[in-house]
């Protein structure tokens, strides 16, 4: 299982949960998944082709996902994925 | 009051009433604050500008929050100082510095700090907190205290000494965070989702926080009597200065201040240890690709930049260009201002003028324009960064002899370059 943890923005997918565990052994796979059992997640997470908005950041324990394998990242039980908009800072 | 409407998302269009939302809950684009310039435009005009106080908030018509007595510690009305000598070293024209170092903690983050925490407290926020870093975290702290506000302020554990320091004494909490500012970046976006009665200035609060940037547009033409630049180098960290200072002129424009419509070109200045946008802009591609930062620019160091493709967009559409710098660059940039102008910029500033001379080496900057370079903090933050490399001419024994010894010969040349 991996623990997903939910931004404050989509908790209404959530019924206001803001970690979830879901089975996956890709980050694709593990979000496709949370779509799956909360309906709403990949419009908002995935674009047109299929890859990550422009603007949602994906962490695997604190790592951004563009720095590893994107969705493709595997993933060993136990990690944690975070989804975090990506607009803060500067 | 303000004549703000409402907030939007810049993606998809979806609107948001003006609370402490940053991000829109569908696509999760950026919010903008939108305004209602009509009715801005019937009150606005240059003379009731002239007459407010010699701060930011002289333009308080164009800022998403109004307060009679907001959270202020004098904020900008910095000086534009023409910087012949500089232009005469670069075969550059009219050029002009805004000194953004005069700030009250030394940057250009007062502008937008004193925006976000006048907007929180309306909204009832009690603590302020923010990423920083360095120049955010020292604004942030400075002014809470000013407000009597609770601060908590994250920043990367590695930062320059003085901006721990400037940002300590201020009494608030200060977490050092042992990863990159990106790292703090997203801790913090998180946190603000375990801690919604914190004002993240620059995360839930960042809508409005960013819109206190304009504030350098709209005083550079003020300052130049009301006329807008032919070009403006500002540096790129997040991307949102570039974006806000390219809106404020079309806002100038937009509710009548400017006699003429403003034809701005909006140049970007990186480090090369950090330059996400420059990279994109140089390959005339949008995608941003997220970088590790290593530069000793620090304040600049964002792998991750929220704004960068608004930035990018700024600067295309603008017929502006992105340039970034060595680290050797930036301390010889950061000597060059000091040494033509008398100014001593941080690290930032380093960049920006290292950027101006690169851009008017390759012609991209005429000698035919009125040019601007935002020189947004001061060089006490980042004295460490020139450790080395600057120092006394000489040490000597508290004789004229040894004084002699040491500067005899400097002393004939500079006599005889005086009297040539």
């Amino acid at each position: 299982m991996t623990t997903v943890r939910i931004p404050a923005q989509l908790r209404t997918l959530t019924a206001g949960a803001g970690e979830l565990s879901i089975d996956g052994s890709t980050v694709g796979e593990v979000l496709v998944a949370l779509d799956g059992a909360h309906a709403g997640f990949a419009e908002r997470l995935f674009d047109e082709s299929g890859g990550l908005r422009r603007f949602v950041n994906v962490f695997v324990d604190e790592e951004d996902v563009r720095f590893l394998d994107g969705l493709a990242t595997p993933l060993t039980p136990g990690q944690t994925i975070s989804i975090v908009p990506a607009v803060a800072g500067g | 009051m303000d004549f703000v409407s409402g907030l939007r998302c810049r993606e998809c269009g979806r609107g948001y009433p003006a609370e402490a939302l940053h991000v829109c809950d569908f696509c999760f684009g950026p919010l903008e604050v939108t305004y209602d310039y009509e009715k801005i435009a019937s009150v606005v005009t240059r003379e009731r500008i002239e007459a407010g106080p010699r701060s930011i908030w002289r333009y308080a018509d164009l800022l998403p929050v109004n307060d009679a007595a907001p959270v202020d510690l004098g904020a900008g009305f910095t000086p534009l100082v023409r910087a012949d000598r500089l232009a005469s070293e670069l075969g550059l024209g009219e050029l002009w510095i805004k000194d953004d170092t005069a700030n009250p903690t030394g940057s250009f983050k007062d502008r937008v700090v004193s925006v976000a925490l006048t907007k929180a407290r309306q909204l009832g926020f009690k603590v302020a907190a923010c990423a920083s870093t360095g120049n955010l975290a020292n604004s942030v702290a400075a002014h809470a205290a000013r407000a009597g506000m609770d601060s908590i302020v994250l920043i990367p554990h590695d930062l320059e000494r003085a901006k721990v320091t400037m940002t300590a004494v201020y009494g608030g909490t200060l977490v050092a965070v042992e990863g990159s500012y990106d790292d703090v970046n997203r801790l913090c976006a998180e946190l603000t989702s375990e801690q919604p009665d914190w004002a993240f200035v620059n995360v839930n609060v960042r809508t409005y926080y960013a819109e206190g940037s304009k504030t350098l547009a709209f005083e550079v033409a003020e300052q130049l009597g009301w006329q807008a630049p032919d070009h403006v180098v500002v540096p790129i960290g997040s991307g949102s200065q570039l974006t806000k200072v390219a809106k404020g002129f079309r806002e100038l424009w937009q509710v009548g201040l400017l006699d003429e419509e403003p034809s701005v070109r909006v140049s970007g200045a990186q480090a090369e240890g950090c330059s996400p946008v420059a990279t994109a802009f140089a390959e005339g591609t949008d995608a941003i690709r997220p970088v590790k930062p290593n530069t000793i620019a620090k304040s600049l160091a964002i792998g991750n930049p929220a704004d960068g493709w608004y930035a990018l967009d700024a600067i295309r559409s603008s017929g502006g260009s992105c340039a970034s710098v060595t680290d050797d660059e930036v301390l010889d940039g950061i000597r060059l201002l000091a040494r033509t102008e008398g100014i001593f910029a941080e690290t930032a500033g380093g960049v920006t003028i290292a950027t101006l001379a690169k851009l008017a080496a390759q012609g991209v900057i005429r000698s035919d324009e009125r040019v601007v370079a935002m020189v947004t903090g001061h060089g006490l933050k980042t004295a460490e960064a020139l450790t080395g490399v600057v120092g006394p001419t000489a040490t000597i024994a508290p004789t004229l002899e040894s004084f002699g010894n040491a500067l005899g010969d400097q002393l004939t040349t500079m006599q005889s370059q005086r009297s040539s």
